[in-house]
């Protein structure tokens, strides 16, 4: 069945699969698919019915998906190791400043408590800590501070939405509005906070004409990834952001059978 | 290897609730029938027992113990009859307020539970404590301590038996570059000789909690025993969450290190239920 193969890589390339487990993978189809495209998720003209593929994997609910991988599990390698190396090549890019990798082990350990329950207390307080990080970013990056990673990195979402609106009356704006772009302690915040703001800016970015591969598998990424979380709230704030419908950017810009995919997730949770 | 003995055909989960509730009644409590119900089962049983006492006499029967027992005796009850998920999040909570030894048992937990264990700890955590592990062991250290704790409870270990060898190596050359500066920093004493420093000790016992843990406990059994008085504190950690783990494993390399049975000296050095609590975990004797 060719269709096992197609399914497991798309949720291959979901998981963040590295290089050489993808051409593992690639070796592992058979002779037929030598002329096998890593940057697009679907073959074409393989004798496989894409059609179906889409409506199958569109609509399947993560229950689905996860019964479906037990059943066929010599196709998904489960990788917790991806997160060991601080150095996380197998993440794809540079590292850099070196602290990054702190704050990035810390983010991808965290096992949050998702409960309600906040201590006002402390939030304030460590409103106070954050805000100074801040004020003192000339003599000590933020990100390289100890107690900002840890606040990031341990805190609760609803402790750290009442850390950032603690921070707000203390300092006066909005507490990514103070941080200094590029320093990905930026979209760390957003992405804590309003994730939704965040995927919207970088679907915004990659759908563009022309762009490299990387942009096209993050837009990949983010249509996967969200499909069964937010999509909804993401296709507001894109609309509300940049005036244009997602599915209509999606449309003008993809093409073929992953258009029809990506189109398929994009509607989701209507 | 797990030390627990069971009866030769088990009470059902009814009649062990009516004996206990019965061990409760009248003055006093009874005990011995605590210790001879409660000790001999497993952690599925434990919770079904406490599931079905809370069912048929509307009171939580760790709520219930508190009540009946007192000092060392009802820590060790308390301790062993809650579920090993909570149990670590119990202790593990308990370590992040004091200052004494805290360290030690978090770096125990964090690295002799399985990963899938830890993770059941945190979730346990969560529940009872409504925050994550993780946020309290890093608002209450700092430093050195911080660095080395918060990634260990946060971590979510590979179980396999894949290891990149050529990573090892290279993973091996840091740590020895790292100690051998350190040491340097420390006025040339190396890792070994300088027993004063509570963060190097709590280094190599990290190590020797990953690599040989029955050595780990062996240890800290022998030095909660040697000590003057004792440190029941200790015994009853190791006692309850390895029963049902490695005690085997344990008893073995106490006997070994120590020349005589583990059995014997929690004899000469404790008495009354608290160690005939003790002894039946480990397996001593009759049931």
């Amino acid at each position: 069945m060719a269709m096992i193969p197609l399914l497991a890589f798309a949720f291959f390339r979901h998981r963040m699969a590295l290089p050489h487990e993808c051409e593992a993978l690639t070796k592992a189809f058979s002779e037929n698919h030598n002329k096998f495209n890593k940057s697009s998720i679907f073959v074409l003209g393989f004798g496989v019915d894409e059609k179906s593929l889409v409506s199958i994997l569109g609509k399947w609910h993560p229950e689905q998906r996860k019964s479906f991988r037990k059943g066929t599990p010599q196709f998904f390698v489960e990788d917790d190791r991806l997160f060991e190396s601080p150095k996380a090549q197998c993440l794809g890019f540079k590292i850099d400043p070196p602290k990054l990798t702190w704050l990035l082990v810390a983010l991808v350990s965290s096992y949050r408590y998702e409960g309600p329950r906040v201590n006002e207390e402390i939030a304030k307080s460590e409103a106070k800590t954050v805000s100074t990080a801040i004020k003192t970013a000339d003599k000590k990056k933020p990100i390289e501070d100890e107690e900002v990673i840890r606040i990031l990195s341990t805190r609760s979402k609803p402790h750290l939405k009442a850390i950032f609106k603690h921070y707000k009356e203390i300092c006066g704006n909005n507490i990514d509005e103070d941080i200094e772009a590029g320093l990905s302690l930026k979209e760390t915040l957003q992405c804590l906070c309003t994730p939704q703001t965040y995927f919207s800016k970088v679907l915004d970015a990659v759908l563009k004409n022309g762009v490299d591969d990387d942009m096209k598998e993050a837009l990949t990424r983010v249509i996967v990834t969200r499909a069964d979380v937010d999509m909804k709230e993401i296709r507001e704030d894109y609309h509300k952001q940049y005036g244009v419908s997602l599915s209509k950017k999606v449309e003008d810009i993809t093409n073929g059978n992953y258009k029809d995919f990506l189109l398929t997730l994009v509607a989701r949770g209507d | 290897m797990s030390t627990l003995t069971f009866p030769a055909t088990t009470p059902s989960v009814a009649e062990d609730c009516e004996q206990l509730r019965k061990a409760f009644g009248g003055w006093g409590t009874n005990e011995g029938l605590i210790i001879s119900i409660l000790a001999h089962r497993d952690a599925a049983q434990r919770r079904l027992i406490q599931q079905t006492y809370a069912e048929t006499y509307g009171e939580d029967l760790l709520k219930a113990l508190n009540k009946e027992l007192s000092n060392d005796f009802e820590r060790v009850v308390l301790l062993w009859t809650l579920d090993p998920a909570e149990r670590d999040a119990f202790l593990a909570n308990e370590a992040t307020k004091k200052w004494t030894s805290s360290n030690q048992v978090l770096m125990e937990i964090a690295c002799t539970r399985s990963s899938h264990q830890l993770l059941l700890a945190r979730q346990a955590y969560h529940a009872r404590f409504k925050k994550s592990l993780e946020e309290d062991v890093a608002y209450h250290t700092s430093g050195d301590f911080r660095k080395l704790l918060v990634p260990l409870v946060s971590s979510y270990r590979y179980e396999g038996d894949e290891v990149n060898m050529t990573l090892a190596k290279s993973e091996a050359k840091i740590l020895h570059e790292k100690i051998s500066e350190k040491a340097y920093n420390y006025e040339d004493l190396d890792l070994k000789t300088d027993p004063k420093d509570e963060f190097l000790a709590i280094l190599r016992a990290t190590i020797k909690c990953l690599t040989c843990p029955e050595k780990y406990f062996e240890k800290v059994l022998r030095l909660a025993i040697n000590k003057r008085g004792t440190d029941e504190g200790a015994l009853t950690r190791v006692v309850t969450t390895r029963a049902e783990v490695d005690m085997k494993i344990i008893k073995d390399e106490y006997h070994r290190r120590n020349s005589i049975p583990l059995d014997r000296a929690i004899v000469k050095d404790t008495h009354g239920d608290y160690e005939k609590m003790l002894l039946a975990l480990i397996g001593h004797g009759d049931a």
